[in-house]
């Protein structure tokens, strides 16, 4: 039997376009929530839709209705299974409630990270005690190969006078170098967590170098100084990255798990897209104190000052991410 | 199986196919993003070099941060606003979709941004590149992650078969009896070639398409025995389509 295409067209004509101008308000959000008729109305449009696609696929089937009509259910479908969030955004409620509850609760891979960077740190501490030479392949800045004591020297005697008229662009420089090393620890999450790891243990290998050799020279104080007012919050937030690269990589791997990797994916999607905002948000104070607070030394400013300023930087970042949003509970993300 | 199409099959049985776009046309629309997105950061940086006569300094970190955001933020916010499109996928017709025909979320276009920085490794988009030529569905790292695709945005109108056999006089139409005769003998899969023959002629090469109306002519003769006094005069393409006309629109004209 083949269908008189004709009539066929005129009969459904008025159900498509009734569809289409529906998804089109859907779409467009001039409308976000439905009433129950018209929720029943989309679905009896898209289910006549259907049984008519059906009809011409296997009685007719010409191929530009086909298509049209293949291209409008396939929108109808997108709307029909979304599930529409009840809440709309606040930008207070993800960063005091969304950010911390999802920090917590994929916080083993915050310990993996952190546990991953420290063994990088042991061995970078080594790798300098054992091989002064090491300091030359693993240092990344030029000025990290200079002699700590040397460094003290002219940093105290002599005021770094680049930063007196190039503050802001410092800053700038440090902010989205550091966010862009964010990025890449949670891109490489899709080398199932193998390139994630390998950039924390670098990171620590880096660090673990400097501290030792800093520590050798007796510069300790001078390095509390001079790292921990941006260093607690900026190692925080790489490793905030690292934990949302490893999730990621969780997510491929599947381990214990009976989903497919696409609703594994589809589960942690927000969780990711969470974590690494949190991090380049905590990157952006990070990089403003570094470059108007952490380059200065004394006599400007005083390194007990420093320290203290760091120490309640990493006390009020650690009551954030263990206590806030506590009280509230955490918000469910819904599809399927 | 390696398919170019992204078939989704819905609870209630309908198959939906939508043609996927390859990594050609994706590098294609790639090359367009970068082109605006270089004439942006540059439109931005004229702006801001004005501020530096007020403060040099200040108007240096604007113009670093304004084109970190611009080069991470451009894909993220277009494809957010313009429903999976930014300004290359416009210009090459594509969309990115969710793998599963479901509704794009804000998350799957920020992760499948986000991990552009893998794809573009070691250099010349080659990771990305190579998966996507290598992928059943031509996703890159970040596709597989974020669950999308990109597919072939072309909006199909309904189509108007008044317009495809309008000002043309079917001599065939007073053998009604032979036209009730073809409808019943000719298969779905027959009539369906023959329709589509009609719809695509205007995109056939001149020598083609005479070649594909003159078999698809013999092929139909048996089929559809009409007087030869009937048949004087008519070219093989105008044969066929007056076969067409008979089959689908059997109610014109009487």
């Amino acid at each position: 039997m083949i269908v008189d295409l004709k009539k066929f067209i005129a009969s459904e004509r008025a159900t498509w376009e009734e569809l289409d101008e529906m998804l089109k308000r859907l779409e467009n959000q001039t409308i976000t929530h439905l009433t129950l008729d018209e929720i029943q109305r989309l679905h009896y449009l898209y289910e006549r839709t259907g049984a008519g696609l059906i009809k011409i696929s296997t009685f007719a089937a010409e191929p530009n209705l086909v298509r049209s009509l293949e291209s409008l259910l396939i929108r109808a479908y997108a709307e029909m299974q979304d599930v529409p969030s009840s809440a709309t955004w606040s930008p207070r409620r993800w960063l005091f409630r969304t950010f911390p509850q999802t920090f917590r609760k994929h916080f083993r891979f915050f310990l993996a990270a952190l546990a991953l960077t420290i063994l990088g740190g042991l061995f970078g501490g080594g790798a300098v005690a054992f091989d002064p030479d090491a300091k030359a392949a693993i240092a990344p800045f030029p000025h990290l190969l200079e002699n700590p004591s040397q460094r003290v020297k002219e940093e105290e005697s002599k005021p770094n006078q680049m930063l007196a008229t190039a503050k802001g662009r410092f800053s700038a420089t440090l902010m989205t170098n550091n966010t862009q090393v964010s990025i890449l620890a949670l891109a490489l999450g899709v080398t199932w967590g193998i390139g994630t790891l390998i950039l924390l243990f670098y990171n620590g290998v880096i660090l673990g170098a400097v501290i030792f050799d800093y520590v050798r020279a007796g510069q300790s104080v001078f390095l509390m100084g001079w790292l921990l007012p941006h260093g607690v919050v900026e190692i925080p937030a790489i490793l905030i990255a690292g934990q949302a690269g490893l999730l990621l990589g969780q997510a491929l791997i599947g381990w214990n798990s009976k989903e497919s990797v696409s609703q594994r994916l589809r589960s942690i999607a927000g969780s990711l897209v969470t974590l690494i905002s949190g991090a380049a948000l905590l990157l952006i104070w990070a990089g403003l104190v570094e470059a108007f607070l952490s380059q200065y030394h004394e006599p400007i400013l005083p390194y007990q000052f420093k320290i203290a300023f760091g120490l309640i930087e990493l006390l009020a970042l650690l009551w954030f991410l263990i206590f806030a949003g506590r009280d509230a509970p955490p918000r469910v993300i819904s599809r399927h | 199986m390696r398919t170019n199409k992204l078939i989704i099959q819905t609870p209630e049985g309908i198959c939906l196919a939508q043609q996927l776009a390859g990594p050609v046309t994706r590098f294609l629309a790639f090359a367009s993003d970068l082109a605006a997105i270089g004439v942006i950061s540059s439109l931005l940086a004229q702006v801001l070099l004005l501020t530096a006569i007020v403060n040099p300094d200040l108007a240096l970190a604007a113009r670093t941060v304004c084109y970190f955001i611009v080069t991470v933020g451009y894909s993220i916010l277009l494809e957010w606003f313009w429903r999976g499109q930014t300004l290359g996928k416009r210009v090459l017709k594509i969309r990115v979709v969710d793998a599963e025909g479901l509704r794009l979320r804000p998350a799957q276009i920020v992760i499948r941004n986000l991990l552009r920085l893998v794809d573009l490794l070691p250099a010349f988009y080659a990771v990305g590149g190579i998966c996507c030529a290598l992928s059943p569905k031509f996703q890159r790292l970040g596709d597989f992650a974020a669950n999308t695709v990109v597919i072939y945005a072309v909006p199909e109108k309904i189509p108007d078969l008044e317009l495809l056999f309008s000002g043309t006089l079917n001599s065939l139409r007073g053998h009604s009896h032979l036209a009730a005769q073809l409808r019943k003998s000719i298969s779905p899969g027959e009539a369906r070639l023959a329709l589509e023959a009609v719809v695509r002629r205007d995109g056939l090469e001149p020598n083609s398409r005479l070649e594909l109306f003159r078999q698809l002519a013999d092929y139909l003769h048996p089929i559809a025995p009409f007087p030869e006094e009937s048949l004087a005069g008519l070219t093989d393409e105008q044969y066929v389509r007056n076969i067409v006309d008979l089959i689908y629109r059997p109610m014109v004209g009487g």
